[in-house]
């Protein structure tokens, strides 16, 4: 005890990243199963379905499946190099999301510490940049370090690819960080926050402002090609390269490429969240008090449906399978509408909810857009994407400047 | 031991590695990763001594954009291993003794300067916090006119590398 109250920071954020590491985890192995079941969904299939109900322990199983694969290393690669390659793509790739605020900081535990992030540094967003720009090696080495022509292609793809988008990325960012003075993340959230959503960066209009929803869209497209997902997945294009920059990796190896994908994937859609719509802020006015039941409501109705699924549609097994989930979606509601919990919960609630919507946008893209070709790649990245987001960043600062000009 | 000093000796040992490291071996992505970590030891250096505007720059600017480039180029062109050659003259008569002397000037000064000092005995050198806003006061005020002056240099090497690589009429 006397350590905990002499350590307060450690220990608050020992036991974040424990709980974090935990969640983040769980949501990217159901992100697959999430990913699979909407693409199935648009090409008119069923998608996983016979390992659990509805294929929910499907995310398990694969797991089960990649360690216990014989691991494979190419007796002619380079050893160090590969070994290093996955353990960078993943590492980094989690470390981006400790940066991430799931929830307002007025929320904090007993000794002080701010519940809902694992760090809130001064210049989050720029650190985020930091730790993305140096996910690079990871595909990069990945292939080199295979010693074998389609990884190689895959990888020389892959960094030409994440250099050229990186700019744009960076600078459809720079619109928002005039419009809020700051590189902290909770801050830049907070000047979104009044008028429920019409603040919000993507379509924050006025005197002094200019709606930053060219930014978003530059965004979104670059942040797309920086996670080298379809329609941008020349890396790894299957069609061509057997299967990119990972095709010598196997076992758990391949499966760290996989999961460092999916956070990115996450850690993309934290961002525009934050950046673009308002973070943690809720979309309904203040005013409005029975906003603080919608999580629980909203958990409960699930558990009433996987109820009805559980009694009218389930056999076997299986049946016993969703009486868990539907357990687990009713307490959960019971939890959210504890007077107590229904303010804490309102952050990480909308927050969740914007995040899950652009990773639907995500597999939605993915269900339905071709492959580019590779000089359509670098010619749509340079001469149309980079252009339109310096021009939207000349235009914002001239829109902010404008005010002042007559009061120096 | 204080956790800065301990932090601070860490980085240097991985920065000062990093530098062996890419003189000695002989594959050319391992030299080039080797600086990525000299890069890495010397943003968390900066982090130390109170500049994390600066320490995120050197990683996305160093770590995140030029040894990629490096890293990249080196795949293209298919680098293989270095080969070595014996010692020139010049290098075995004059180099070695001034290197010598180099790192000698840099101990002596280590133990003489007071930041050098301070350092030494674990403190530090904390300056004026170095926060992103008073950077770029003083960028935009003070150091205007260098820091357009540089702009405009990097901007005259890009059009002649355009210039180089463009194809011949």
């Amino acid at each position: 005890m006397e350590f905990i109250s002499q350590h307060p920071v450690l220990v608050a954020s020992l036991v974040k990243i424990a709980v974090l590491l935990f969640i983040v985890m769980t949501a990217l192995a159901y992100l697959t199963w999430f990913e699979r079941k909407v693409v199935a969904r648009i090409q008119s299939r069923w998608g996983p379905y016979y390992v659990g109900a509805h294929g929910l322990l499907q995310p398990l199983a694969d797991g089960l499946k990649f360690l216990f694969k014989e691991d494979v290393t190419p007796p002619a690669s380079d050893r160090f190099v590969y070994l290093l390659a996955p353990f960078l793509a993943l590492s980094l790739a989690l470390t981006a999301i400790a940066l991430i605020p799931f929830g307002p900081p007025s929320v904090r535990f007993p000794n002080g510490q701010s519940v809902f992030i694992v760090s809130d540094i001064d210049i989050g967003l720029l650190f985020l940049f930091a730790i993305t720009s140096i996910g690079v090696y990871g595909v990069a080495l990945a292939g080199w370090s295979s010693n074998s022509k389609y990884p190689l292609m895959g990888s020389l793809r892959s960094s030409a690819q994440m250099i050229s988008y990186e700019v744009s990325l960076t600078m459809s960012v720079v619109g928002v960080l005039l419009l809020a003075g700051t590189l902290n993340f909770n801050e830049i959230i907070s000047r979104q926050s009044g008028h429920f959503f019409l603040h919000w960066n993507v379509i924050h209009t006025g005197y002094g402002y200019f709606p930053q929803i060219i930014g978003f869209l530059c965004y979104l497209t670059a942040a797309i090609a920086e996670t080298n997902r379809i329609p941008f997945d020349l890396p790894e294009a299957e069609t061509e390269l057997v299967a990119g920059f990972h095709t010598e990796y196997s076992s758990f190896k391949f499966a760290m490429f996989f999961m460092a994908e999916y956070a990115n994937m996450l850690t993309v859609s934290c961002l525009a969240t934050i950046l673009f719509f308002g973070g943690w802020l809720s979309p309904l006015p203040d005013s409005w008090h029975w906003q603080l039941y919608l999580p629980g409501a909203g958990l409960l109705l699930l558990g009433l449906y996987t109820a009805y699924d559980t009694v009218a549609n389930m056999r076997g097994i299986a049946q016993l399978q969703f009486a868990v989930v539907t357990a687990l979606a009713l307490g959960g509601g019971a939890i959210c509408l504890i007077p107590v919990v229904m303010p804490i919960i309102q952050g990480p609630f909308w927050f969740t909810t914007k995040v899950l919507v652009f990773i639907f946008f995500y597999v939605w893209v993915r269900g339905t857009l071709p492959r580019f070709r590779y000089d359509q790649l670098m010619s749509f990245g340079w001469k149309l994407l980079l252009p339109v987001s310096l021009a939207n960043l000349v235009i914002t600062a001239f829109v902010i400047i404008l005010p002042k000009l007559g009061h120096p | 031991m204080s956790v800065p000093f301990f932090v601070f000796f860490a980085c240097a040992v991985l920065a000062i590695a990093g530098a062996l490291v890419l003189i000695v071996s002989r594959e050319p992505i391992h030299s080039a990763l080797a600086l990525v970590l000299v890069m890495i030891s010397l943003a968390i250096l900066y982090l130390l001594l109170g500049a994390p505007f600066i320490a995120a720059v050197q990683i996305i600017v160093y770590a995140g954009a030029i040894m990629v480039l490096f890293v990249f180029v080196i795949m293209l062109l298919n680098a293989g291993v270095e080969e070595r050659t014996n010692w020139s003259k010049l290098a075995k008569y004059a180099g070695l003794p001034l290197a010598l002397f180099l790192l000698l000037e840099i101990a002596h000064w280590l133990f003489r300067a007071p930041v050098g000092a301070a350092i030494a005995n674990g403190v530090g050198a904390p300056g004026p916090a170095a926060s992103t806003t008073e950077l770029s006061l003083e960028l935009f005020q003070q150091y205007l006119f260098p820091f357009e002056a540089t702009s405009i240099l990097i901007l005259i090497a890009i059009l002649g590398a355009l210039v180089l690589a463009r194809k011949e009429e």
